[in-house]
């Protein structure tokens, strides 16, 4: 990702904004239609869509990865951590090791990455696991490592594709705890895509509901809970209210 | 996989032991039983074999000797081999425009018989130490290729995303990520190579008539001379050479790259 020219900051003071933003790959599909979204500094954003509505293309247009054939894609933030759907660990390097990679390809120096693996490292909880090979590991722990490795760059605006979908639910939602924990450490702000309603709405401060393909904004929803959020938040009359809401507006995005 | 009991209660070596026993007391069936005295040079006992191959000092010099020069041949031409065809793979890998010229001289290289080709080589280049080796670099440099390239590009695209966010260039990626992904491959590749040069090595000799004999031309010489014992011997060394370089690079395959699931099995 180009380090954010102040000329391309549309919205003023919004860490990532899409406006009337579109993909159409060269296949012809259309993925995503006129999107607006706009990410403020230390806002979680959830990303709610059926599945295959454009929702991983709107994180590689977010991250760089891909251009928008329409409309555009602005991006103030100095570092950019990308969480993929699968850990995308290097199976060869241990846990360290792979949570060091993104500060060796940065050239940052030795000393510097392995602080700053190790912080990372004990700050997702698996400092015992330090010299432990990632086949070693749980999927919810290599889904840990994932994150402190995406932590190490110190990112202003993290990326989240699905991050704990192939994961059962107890994990999933001990997970969800544990990433609003490292919100509140590290203060990015964060897009989050997901299919999961219930994820959607205890994660975020505004949830956005895509369309079918092609992926369209369909309703956007502002939650109020405060931060820090206790697990049993997900048992509160609210809670379930806001989560029917969502659903709701996704059926329509179904039919 | 299921294992019975008495696979549970023996150690690991005892069954292929037995198998060993029982082919050796069906050579023994078949020299002593089946074939009449005069006959039996078509298939000498295992004990003469031993005897006259192996405890016979002037016999046991020559079979040495011979393995020893198509051991140097099959290793060169190994080594040659290893190093020219991870270099033509990795930079393959690179440039597609490489690939699309190269490609089809490996697959005609591999579809050839090479060892029709070996008079050729010695009509040319004389059947000494070179041409042996030529021949051997010749029959195994398409799997050190094709496996090398098939590992590069084998790496998952998301892998790639992940070194593209971080603005990786073209040295750290083949370094940091396509390499080590692919060393299961290049490793196979190597393993399935070095079995062909032993190959190459060993039944090229039939064509050098010429200079120092090497463990094929042995063979050959054996066979004329009907001395079947020293046949056999030199048949047998010539598969030991075989199973030795296999069993080499399955282990060092095993150390390298025991992160790799192909390698898991041989975890307890």
């Amino acid at each position: 990702m180009a380090a954010a020219e102040p000329a391309e900051v549309a919205a003023a003071g919004s860490t990532l904004s899409f406006a009337g933003a579109g993909k159409r790959y060269d296949d012809g599909t259309q993925a995503l239609c006129a999107v607006d979204v706009d990410v403020a500094p230390g806002q979680f954003v959830t990303v709610v869509g059926p599945s295959g509505c454009g929702k991983s293309t709107l994180l590689r247009l977010a991250a760089g990865l891909t251009e928008a054939t329409e409309g555009s894609v602005h991006r103030a933030a100095a570092s950019v951590g990308y969480v993929f759907q699968d850990p995308t660990l290097l199976p060869w390097r241990s846990v360290r090791s792979n949570v060091e990679l993104f500060g060796e390809l940065r050239g940052l120096s030795r000393q510097e990455r392995r602080r700053r693996a190790d912080e990372a490292i004990s700050l997702v909880g698996l400092a015992d696991f330090a010299h432990a090979r990632p086949r070693t590991l749980s999927g919810g722990m290599r889904m840990r490592v994932s994150l402190a490795r995406a932590l190490t760059l110190r990112p202003d605006l993290l990326l989240l594709d699905e991050p704990f979908g192939a994961l059962d639910e107890i994990t999933r939602e001990r997970l969800n705890d544990e990433l609003l924990r490292l919100f509140a450490v590290r203060r990015f702000a964060a897009l989050f895509v997901t299919h999961s309603v219930s994820e959607a709405v205890f994660l975020a401060t505004r949830i956005i509901v895509l369309s079918d393909r092609p992926g369209r904004v369909l309703g956007v929803f502002d939650v109020p809970f405060p931060y820090p959020r206790p697990p049993g938040l997900r048992f509160s009359g609210e809670f379930t209210h806001l989560a029917a809401q969502v659903s709701a507006c996704l059926k329509g995005a179904a039919a | 996989m299921r294992t019975g009991r008495a696979g549970a209660r023996w150690p690991r070596w005892v069954p292929p032991l037995i198998v060993f026993a029982l082919v050796v007391a069906a050579w023994y069936a078949m020299s002593y039983l089946a074939l009449a005295p005069e006959r039996r040079f078509l298939l000498p006992p295992p004990d003469a074999v031993v005897r006259v191959g192996f405890f016979d000092s002037g016999n046991r010099a020559e079979l040495l000797d011979g393995l020893l020069l198509s051991a140097q041949v099959a290793l060169s031409g190994l080594t040659i081999a290893a190093v020219t065809g991870i270099v033509c793979g990795v930079a393959m890998a690179q440039a597609s425009w490489l690939e699309r010229s190269l490609n089809p001289y490996f697959v005609v290289l591999q579809t050839i018989p090479i060892l029709a080709l070996v008079p050729l080589f010695g009509f040319w280049f004389g059947f000494g130490f070179f041409t042996r080796v030529i021949v051997c670099v010749l029959i195994s440099l398409f799997p050190i290729v094709a496996n090398t390239l098939f590992g590069l590009r084998s790496v998952d695209e998301s892998f790639h995303d992940l070194f593209t966010l971080q603005q990786s260039g073209r040295w750290s990626r083949l370094w940091k990520l396509q390499l080590p992904a692919a060393l299961p491959h290049i490793l196979t590749g190597l393993r399935i190579s070095a079995g062909l040069s032993v190959i190459g090595a060993v039944v090229g000799d039939f064509f050098f008539r010429q200079g120092r004999p090497g463990i094929g031309t042995l063979i050959d010489l054996y066979r004329s001379r009907l001395q079947s014992e020293q046949l056999f011997a030199a048949v047998g060394l010539a598969s030991l050479l075989g199973l030795a370089v296999f069993v080499v690079f399955g282990f060092v395959a095993r150390r390298v790259t025991s992160w790799h699931t192909s390698a898991r099995d041989s975890l307890p």
